[in-house]
């Protein structure tokens, strides 16, 4: 009965979604579409993130590194012939790759499935360690993948990056993306799986000392987390068609850290409403990077003004809000039809009700 | 045949030796303990068996299976199964969630099938909620099951670490000082708690306790050690009056 309910709710939501989508595909100018499109990825990356995090308990900083490869698997495989060829002048693409364009749906399953595989390799070997080593060898393998962008001239085109990466992302493709995704985490949470991964959180050897294999479970937490990244990766490559290694420095892991922090470790609801909240604020905060004047004073523009807000902000989430927006809490039907009977106010949802 | 047999284990952490050529064996159905002082190697042994430490030399077997070595996940999976000395419950999960844990490792559905909940996966997931029920309830502890295990009671958190090590199947249960912290009135329920659940389950019990009156009513055989060796085995009445462990646990007396 509930149930029947909650399911009817759910995809009326996702049809609202939908229409709200194809509304602002076809009406909204291109600066705005391309920030829906980023809200998206970062709702992507935000969500991955806490599968491992906040879930599972791993503190991993590869998450550059993952997306890196998803752009860059993308980005090669999506380019026509003609553009390779222009894009590397330096030294040639290596030959099989040179010619090689296929659509846009095989090419994002593919980055993915590249960045599960690169993500699995990693874990292999970092997953012996805890905490904070685990963070340290994982940022240093993030750091491996970038400098082997940099440095594998012939397939990556090294430093000058790719331009011209055809600009298939738009918001069908990322939002639909987002919206597999965070069912598909969510599942899996749900599960036996789920809760085993859970229990490693909590305690490891506890959960060993009931039979749950560590390796197995963090592994499938890596994999999966790994495989949404590289899509993430590729819709962003072929958002901003333009990627060269400076795009996936460390900065891009701390952003996605600050993001799942700020809407609360253990809720996807809170990711995704991070994501969204901290993609919007970040560009209208754009103009306290340009010269601008309060009273008698002056200030001159100065670039990475937005980030040094962006750093309060996580401090003090932090600092007096460790919980975050949602602590461990999920949107749900029950939840929001439960506010409606205890106060008549009109509440709106705090999604597109994405989440079940 | 002996259901769990030790031979001559030992472990050596740099040059300190924690267990010294410790050899004993468990029968079917038999409640054992293992006491002896602070530091004398108690833990360390449990550590051993279950796999949470590589012995330095010698041999676990159990079931006639070598599991030295094991890893601890395959050494609970073929039957033994632990509590801690320290309670370790999972706080992000409630009450039937940590009991249902503990049948995970019986789980047959793949990931795949799980996270699409497919009919497979959720005939095994609802029995598996249904067996953890049964189990809670049959230790007295299913009102308290969608609680979260922070909010319980001391003992009953101790009753529920206990309850999370049954839902693994195990033919072997090792408990690590459960009456840890309790008052004596409560020791003593655990006890009569503990030789029920070994009946009804049809376990063999080893428990460490190191106050020895608390496992003398009901162990009929008790292992005593000091400095990781073996100082006396026996009946209670044989232990209580051994010299080496009245020594052990009061020292020499020296009047010169």
């Amino acid at each position: 009965m509930k149930k029947r309910r909650n399911l009817i709710l759910t995809l009326a939501a996702l049809i609202l979604f939908g229409g709200f989508l194809y509304y602002a595909q076809h009406t909204f100018n291109p600066y705005i579409l391309r920030i829906l499109n980023l809200c998206a990825v970062f709702t992507i990356f935000a969500v991955t993130f806490n599968l491992i995090f906040g879930y599972t308990g791993q503190f991993s900083l590869g998450h550059a590194g993952f997306a890196a490869v998803g752009a860059y698997v993308a980005a090669l495989l999506t380019m026509s012939a003609a553009q390779k060829s222009a894009n590397f002048f330096l030294k040639p693409i290596i030959s099989p790759l040179a010619n090689v364009e296929i659509p846009f749906l095989p090419a994002l399953l593919l980055a993915g499935l590249f960045a599960s595989v690169v993500g699995s390799l990693v874990a292999w070997p970092a997953l012996r360690l805890r905490g904070d080593y685990l963070a340290i060898a994982t940022l240093g393998f993030s750091e491996i993948i970038r400098i082997l962008l940099v440095n594998l001239q012939p397939i990556t085109n090294g430093a000058l990056g790719l331009k011209g990466i055809p600009s298939y992302t738009n918001l069908y493709w990322s939002w639909g993306a987002a919206l597999v995704c965070i069912f598909i985490i969510k599942s899996l949470i749900n599960t036996s799986y789920g809760r085993a991964m859970s229990a490693i959180r909590d305690d490891e050897v506890a959960a060993e000392a009931l039979g749950v294999s560590l390796f197995k479970h963090k592994m499938m937490a890596f994999a999966v987390s790994a495989f949404f990244v590289g899509v993430a990766g590729a819709l962003m490559a072929n958002l901003i068609s333009t990627i060269d290694p400076k795009v996936f420095l460390f900065f891009l892991t701390y952003q996605i850290v600050g993001i799942t922090v700020m809407g609360g470790m253990g809720s996807l609801t809170g990711s995704t409403i991070a994501a969204i909240l901290y993609t919007v604020f970040l560009e209208a905060l754009r103009p306290i990077e340009s010269p601008f004047t309060i009273g008698p004073l002056n200030i001159p523009g100065i670039p990475g003004m937005r980030m040094v807000l962006f750093s309060i902000l996580l401090l003090t989430v932090i600092l007096f809000y460790r919980r975050g927006l949602m602590g461990t809490n999920e949107f749900s039907w029950d939840w929001l039809i439960g506010l409606f009977h205890r106060k008549d106010t009109a509440l709106a949802a705090p999604t597109g009700g994405a989440e079940k | 045949m002996s259901l769990l047999k030790l031979d001559s284990l030992t472990k050596q952490f740099g040059g300190l030796t924690a267990v010294k050529e410790f050899s004993t064996g468990l029968e079917a159905g038999e409640l054992c303990a293992l006491i002896g002082p602070n530091g004398s190697g108690k833990t360390t042994i449990f550590n051993l068996i279950t796999g949470i430490y590589t012995p330095t030399s010698g041999t676990v077997t159990f079931n006639g299976q070598d599991i030295t070595g094991w890893r601890p996940d395959r050494i609970t999976a073929c039957g033994i199964a632990r509590t801690f000395q320290n309670i370790r419950l999972f706080k992000g999960l409630n009450v039937l969630e940590n009991v249902v844990v503990g049948k995970h490792l019986r789980l047959k559905s793949d990931p795949f099938s799980a996270t699409f909940h497919l009919p497979n996966y959720r005939r095994e997931d609802e029995a598996m909620f249904a067996e953890g029920l049964e189990l809670l309830d049959s230790l007295g502890l299913s009102r308290l099951a969608y609680e979260a295990p922070t909010s319980l009671p001391y003992g009953e958190q101790r009753k529920l670490e206990i309850a999370r090590a049954l839902a693994t199947d195990p033919k072997l249960l090792l408990l690590d000082e459960p009456a840890a912290g309790m008052s004596p009135t409560d020791s003593e329920e655990l006890m009569v708690f503990i030789t029920h659940i070994l009946k009804t389950y049809k376990l063999t019990i080893l428990l460490i306790e190191h106050q020895m009156r608390v496992v003398m009513g009901i162990c009929p055989r008790i292992i005593a050690i000091d400095h990781g060796e073996t100082i006396a085995e026996g009946t209670p009445e044989y232990i209580q009056n051994h010299p080496k462990v009245i020594e052990a646990y009061l020292g020499v007396a020296d009047y010169a």
